[in-house]
């Protein structure tokens, strides 16, 4: 039980070193006592479908086997960020990266590492092997340009432990506002760092905070959106599995500063992970006497409830968020009146999402100029983006606002795999736009991404190579909007529908020139009139690509060509007949019978070439994988 | 002293209450932003999005409905902008709604049609596909039509929120959201009373009674038939607005007339059998009350109440007053009565009610209403169709001379005629059991008068107190109910199943929104009735001479055997 | 998308419907309890068919149509329950033209079901999926996981039995 500040400091004093192990430049010497090496498995959610628990699990048998127990300290921490390369062990104090290791590997680590001093070279992650010098995890392009200020504690510490949580400085903030700061003080120092909502919109947090507070006493509520939605996003997951207490002591400050004492966490039912360590966390700290009553003896009460969503990306809404709390469909309200003033059962409250509030406790402890110095002129901090679509490293990476996506992409990320051409990348899902290739440059904060027609959103960056048809990745968003629709208001239910299926009269080659027209004038109306971002941001895809990619389009209607050979209606396969060798690898495996002998014979070729039949192609591509080895097959 | 704020609307200054919203606000200064989804108080979502407006420093268009005013707003409601995203809107909406307009029964009071007319949408602008559903025509009162639907949700506020009944809801989600019912059930094996209120709240064609006016102007045809009809109360206070008038306004001379034009061979007026039911359910309170038994009595005049005490409170069943309503026992009546003295088979009489009530269709059908052998009542229109079948009959209702109703069904007291509006039912009782406990001649009760929910009033009769209670809208029986379960003590509840009585029954004429939103159609109406209570000189059903002739001739007295036969019925606990 | 409804028989047992009154209680006077109740229902009988919803609405005092407009609203909340072993058909171009309708009708007769409907035991439901992408295999279907490919209606049989 932690009664006061010195209870805490108690704790963090005995914690620190621990950390301090996992957490050290080259050089330092550090040391915990009797234990010579910890062991870091990542526990993510994709690293344990990768069975990394089996594989903890079997390295604790074999350490256990070499009797070095005492020595050595195993832990299931959150996210390392580099998901591509799961599952990740990392080993400390000298921070070896070890990648995709399998349950089988588990026995050689403990063997020739932990007990024989020699990390496995054949096992670690191929970038930090340099000849005879082994990298570190923070030597690697993917970390070195990372600034990790949201997702500090992922991969460093056990998030199932309260302890080591409050050994790197843990609940200090929290202590800290309960006896020194006023609630104003409070709100002054997360308006002066500047920071703005990581969720979406990117609204000051401080701003929200102010209002909310303005509000007369009585009933009010702290919510973090935990609903992360948009495709391919997930940093919300990966800091509530990774360092969940730092969400517990943020909100518990935010229900400080605004008068508040209860708060709710709406999570996603699909994070069974996140949900367990978040409720595990949230008993941990209750026990602790840091949710509760009399927080540190000053007579603050604030506690938990976690929500659960039940599948409806409308929900990552803040109204829609709180009308689905209350226990109804999640479908959003007006604003004014901003939940602020009237919110959860009409009461103020204030909306944060995961990553904002991860931020909170450091912002107070290392105070707002500390924060300002990090980012650009109107974007504060770092942002943490999920990486995917065609690029090297598939994963999470926290950046200082003002980085370029060149950096991120091709530095961070590891660029395009296959040597293709980076075309576009995709930021904000759904409801964000295309930056194209002319502007690479860019560097990434709210109002840039904004100008560009595209936005923040929650952080999701989709890499796009030459392969990708810009106008059927616009349907694709719009796929998923119609079918997240709410349904309340008129324009997004019915117009994203009547878009999408002027999307499809363009893809299977039946547009006209006038689509383009109204499409951009169906576009701009959904935005300007929708009840809320869902629908107003809805047709950002397509405006983007509009306006980026508009010979594309035309190229699908007036040539009635995809340019990347992506829309089926407009491409067909082809056999080159000089390449063809006529072995009938693509014949057995085409489903349709589409593909016949020809009686010609290449130059330098036993059998007659094979070609298909267009009548009959069904357009599965079944027969350009069965051609693999002679690469015979083409899209035209 | 209204706390106002200074705005800007349309670059001109006002002053407005500071707790308005910019369609109030704009209403001030003489604009009608269109609306579809709004209904005051109970339907505030701003959903449909057709009122938007441009507020000065706000992003994206604003719904005006919901928008509240601040002091130095300015707002702009008619720019190029804003009639080009109604225009889209209004587009968008049709391209996802059958179109059948020439043969919709709302062609013409369509508020959808109307706003289309105005913004000179292209109907064909927007094409795709769109769901199919099936035509529900389940229920004895209502059919729906999901193809008709706009999603303005008015309904399901009428149903829910207003009624606290939600017998309908939202199913589903973005393009395949759609009203219905839990799991697609019909709405006929729902709780459903009947009552009607999501029609009058339907801005389109997507919600409508069944009409069964063929089925009347198809006895009128047949010379075998005799075929009779009666009028309620309240329909000659609102038929009128079919027609052109404003409403609350008093056509009953002619529409007695068009009654007799479209060449019924009766045409009665259904206060008398309002004041035959004051006369056998004051005698049934009396003894009640006396016995203290199966208190507090509660009315059976509206047969959507009735069959929201079967679903919802069943344990009340027995508190039902076991009079028939009005329309029944004039049925029955006709049957019995009226058919010995002028020798008629009851087989070749139809019986129509002229009701403002879609439930009345349902009661009809039920069981224990067929003193004759034969249904007490043929055919239940409603007010709406009825003026429906003037207008087919090319009768020109407004040049009609005013009539007066047949013998010897024509006369009605004061008492009978304000049974159309909550509290009148219990004003004439209370009138009527005044005179006979203590000879006093009470008139005007205005205790329970007004269209509040429910109204409390306790009185001294006969040296006792006598404590009585009104509810109106089945949101307030349930409240009141409920308070009756945790113990309050009444003697004597009235309960109508719409808010404010039959003056606002689902079979009323529809008025759009912006009258609904902006006239306290309730009061206008009700006005009628008690203006003709006061112009007239019996104002108390046991005063009524044709009441004390049927009880001379045929009944004896309240309450007797042969009452009871006829005039009196049962219930059945039908749960949920 | 639309929600599918069952027509599979309810068949809870006392000890689910102890459950879930269970369930109820323990919510009881919370705000917002709909969505939980709902969840930890799921939880008990596997989806939500019409008989347990009517027994939230009635023990909660909330119209069914309210309870069934959420249920029908989340993606999560199932109103049609798959066996336990889904035998899914694809239906998409190349299995089609290679017979998958064939293989939909010989499921259909063999498992006495049709297609989006579940055996009355819950041991076997039947859908059609769009293309899976395995149209080299064509046609195909999948038992959970498992795909079987490159089939004949002669084959159903055995494969059937595997899960038997």
């Amino acid at each position: 039980m932690i009664k006061n500040l010195n209870d805490l400091a108690k704790i963090r004093e005995a914690y620190e070193g621990k950390i301090a192990f996992r957490q050290h430049s080259k050089n330092e010497n550090v040391s915990d006592g009797n234990i010579k090496k910890h062991v870091l498995i990542c526990g993510g959610t994709g690293c344990t479908s990768s069975k990394s628990v089996q594989i903890k699990a079997e390295m604790e048998k074999a350490i256990k086997e070499a009797g070095i127990e005492n020595e050595v300290q195993v832990v299931l921490t959150g996210c390392f960020g580099l998901c591509a390369l799961g599952p990740i062990v990392i080993v400390y104090p000298e921070g070896t990266f070890y990648s995709r290791i399998e349950i089988k590997d588990a026995e050689t680590i403990v063997k020739e590492h932990l007990v024989g001093g020699n990390p496995v070279k054949s096992l670690l992650y191929s970038e930090t092997v340099k000849g005879d010098e082994i990298l570190s995890l923070n030597e690697t392009a993917f970390y070195k340009k990372q600034k990790r200020v949201a997702l500090r504690n992922c991969g460093v510490v056990d998030p199932e432990c309260i302890n080591e949580y409050i050994g790197t400085q843990g609940y200090m903030a929290l202590g800290k506002v309960l006896t020194e700061m006023t609630p104003d003080q409070v709100i002054n120092e997360i308006l002066e760092s500047g920071i703005r909502g990581r969720g979406g919109g990117g609204f000051p947090t401080g701003r929200k905070w102010a209002f909310a507070a303005a509000q007369p006493k009585g009933q009010k509520y702290v919510v973090c959106n935990a609903d992360e939605g948009d495709p391919g996003a997930f940093m919300d997951r990966s800091i509530l599995e990774g360092d969940p207490h730092a969400l517990i002591e943020a909100m518990a400050i935010a229900g400080y500063a605004i008068g508040a004492n209860q708060g709710f966490v709406y999570v996603r039912a699909e994070y069974p992970i996140a949900v367990n360590r978040l409720q595990k966390a949230i008993d941990d700290a209750r026990e602790a006497g840091l949710l509760g009553k009399d927080i540190f003896g000053t007579g603050f009460e604030f506690d938990l409830q976690i929500r659960l969503g039940a599948g409806a990306f409308v929900c990552g809404e803040e109204t829609a968020l709180l009308t689905s709390i209350e226990g109804n469909r999640g479908e959003p309200r007006p604003r004014p009146p901003f939940p602020a003033v009237k919110g959860l059962w009409g009461k103020p409250t204030i909306i944060n999402n995961v990553e904002t509030y991860a931020n909170i406790p450091q912002i107070i402890n290392k105070g707002a100029k500390w924060f300002t110095s990090m980012g650009t002129e109107k974007s504060k901090g770092t942002k943490v983006f999920a990486l995917g679509g065609k690029i090297t490293n598939t994963g999470l990476v926290e950046i200082p606002m003002g980085t370029t996506l060149r950096e991120v992409v091709e530095e961070i990320g590891g660029g395009i795999p296959n040597g293709k051409k980076f075309k576009a990348a995709q930021t904000g899902g759904p409801s964000g736009g295309c930056i194209p290739a002319s502007k690479f440059d860019v560097e990434i904060d709210y109002d840039n991404l904004i100008a560009q027609g595209s936005m923040m959103g929650s952080g999701g960056l989709i890499v796009m190579d030459e392969d990708t048809c810009m106008v059927d990745l616009a349907k694709f968003f719009l796929e998923f909007t119609v079918d997240e629709s709410c349904g309340k208001c008129a324009p997004c239910r019915i117009g994203t529908v009547r878009l999408l299926e002027i999307l499809e009269k363009i893809t299977s080659g039946n547009g006209e020139m006038e689509d383009l027209d109204k499409l951009e004038e169906l576009a701009n109306y959904i935005k300007s009139a929708s009840l809320c971002g869902l629908g107003q941001t809805a047709p950002n895809p397509v405006l983007s690509t509009l306006a980026n990619f508009r010979d594309e389009y035309i190229a699908h209607i007036v040539d009635k060509k995809c340019p990347a050979g992506v829309c089926k209606n407009l491409m067909s396969y082809k056999i080159d007949q000089e390449k063809c060798i006529g072995c009938g690898m693509c014949l057995r495996q085409c489903p349709a019978d589409a593909i016949y002998k020809t009686d010609y014979v290449a130059p330098g070729h036993k059998l007659p070439s094979l070609a298909i039949d267009a009548s009959k192609c069904v357009k599965c591509g079944a027969c350009m994988t069965g051609c693999k080895k002679i690469n015979a097959i083409y899209k035209d | 002293m209204e706390n106002m704020v200074n705005i800007k609307i349309n670059n001109r200054e006002y002053s407005v209450p500071a707790n308005s919203t910019v369609l109030e606000a704009a209403r001030y200064a003489g604009i009608d932003i269109p609306t579809l989804c709004y209904l005051k108080d109970i339907n505030e979502i701003g959903a449909c999005r057709l009122c938007l407006v441009e507020v000065k420093g706000a992003r994206g268009l604003c719904a005006a409905c919901v928008y509240p005013v601040n002091e130095g707003m300015e707002v702009l409601t008619n720019t190029p902008a804003i009639r080009k995203a109604r225009k889209t809107n209004l587009e968008l909406v049709l391209s996802a709604h059958k179109k059948k307009c020439l043969t919709c029964i709302r062609s013409t009071s369509c508020e959808l049609q109307k706003l289309c007319l105005e913004y000179g949408v292209d109907e064909d602008h927007f094409t795709g596909n769109n769901n199919e559903y099936p035509l529900d025509a389940s229920t004895a009162s209502v059919i729906r039509d999901n193809e008709k639907c706009i999603l303005c949700r008015r309904c399901v506020a009428a149903c829910k929120n207003m009624q606290k009944i939600g017998v309908i809801g939202a199913n589903d989600r973005g393009f395949d959201t759609h009203i219905a019912s839990a799991f697609e059930v019909k709405l006929g094996e729902t709780s459903c009373i009947g009552c009607g209120q999501c029609i009058v709240a339907c801005p389109v064609g997507a919600i409508y009674e069944k009409d069964e006016t063929a089925k009347v102007f198809d006895a009128i045809s047949d010379p075998t038939k005799h075929v009779a009809i009666c009028a309620a109360p309240s329909i000659r206070a609102t038929i009128g607005e079919c027609f052109g008038y404003e409403p609350g306004t008093d056509v009953e001379g002619k529409m007695v007339a068009a009654m007799k034009a479209l060449g019924f061979d009766g045409v009665y007026d259904m206060n008398l059998t309002a004041d035959l039911t004051i006369m056998e359910e004051a005698t049934e309170f009396l003894a009640r009350f006396k016995e203290g038994k199966n208190l507090p009595l509660i009315t059976s005049c509206s047969p959507g109440w009735v069959k929201y005490c079967e679903h919802y409170f069943p344990e009340f069943t027995d508190n039902l007053s076991s009079c028939k309503s009005p329309q029944q026992m004039f049925g029955a009546l006709y049957k019995t009565y009226y058919a010995q003295k002028v020798g008629l088979d009851p087989k070749d009489i139809v019986f129509v009610s002229a009701i403002p009530c879609t439930a009345k269709k349902f009661e009809v059908k039920r069981n224990f209403q067929n003193a004759a052998g034969v249904p007490d009542v043929d055919v239940a229109i409603t007010t709406r169709e009825l003026a429906r079948m003037i207008q087919q009959a090319g009768i020109d209702f407004k040049s009609l001379n005013d009539e007066k109703f047949d013998e010897p069904f024509d006369i009605g007291s004061g008492a009978g005629a304000i049974f159309g509006a909550t509290g009148g039912v219990m004003e004439a009782a209370l009138r009527t059991a005044a005179a006979v406990l203590e000879s006093k001649d009470l008139v005007e009760v205005s205790e329970v008068r007004g269209t509040e929910g429910i109204k409390r009033a306790t009185y001294t009769l006969g040296g006792k107190e006598i404590k009585v209670a009104v509810a109106s809208g089945t949101a307030n029986a349930k409240e009141l109910l409920n308070s009756v379960k945790n113990g309050e003590k009444i003697d004597f509840i009235e309960i109508m199943a719409c808010p404010g009585g039959c003056v606002n029954g689902g079979g009323q004429p529809t008025q759009p929104a912006v009258v609904r939103n902006n006239v306290d159609l309730k009061a206008l109406r009700a006005s009628v009735l008690y203006t003709a209570d006061k112009n007239l000189d019996v104002r108390k059903s046991h005063e009524n001479s044709a009441v004390k002739k049927l009880y001379d001739e045929f009944f004896g007295e309240p309450a007797s055997h042969k009452a009871h036969e006829i005039l009196h019925t049962k219930y059945v606990k039908r749960g949920l | 998308m639309k929600k599918k409804l069952t027509t599979v028989a309810f068949n809870g047992t006392a000890e689910q419907l102890a459950q879930l009154d269970e369930l109820i209680a323990k919510h009881k006077g919370e705000k917002g309890a709909l969505m939980p109740v709902l969840q930890g229902a799921q939880g008990i009988y596997g989806y939500l068919p019409i008989e347990v919803q009517k027994h939230i609405a009635l023990s909660m005092d909330v119209p069914l149509s309210e309870v069934y407009g959420v249920a029908s609203f989340y993606s999560q909340f199932i109103l049609n329950p798959k066996g336990e072993y889904a035998v899914a058909v694809c239906l998409g171009t190349a299995c089609y033209v290679k017979g998958a309708g064939l293989l939909m009708d010989k499921l259909e007769s063999l498992l006495g079901i049709k297609n989006g409907e579940i055996s009355s035991d819950r041991k076997f439901s039947l859908d059609a999926t769009r293309c899976i992408g395995a149209c080299g295999l064509a046609p195909v279907l999948t038992v959970n996981e498992e795909v079987y490919g490159r089939l004949t209606p002669d084959m159903i049989k055995g494969i059937l039995e595997k899960y038997n």
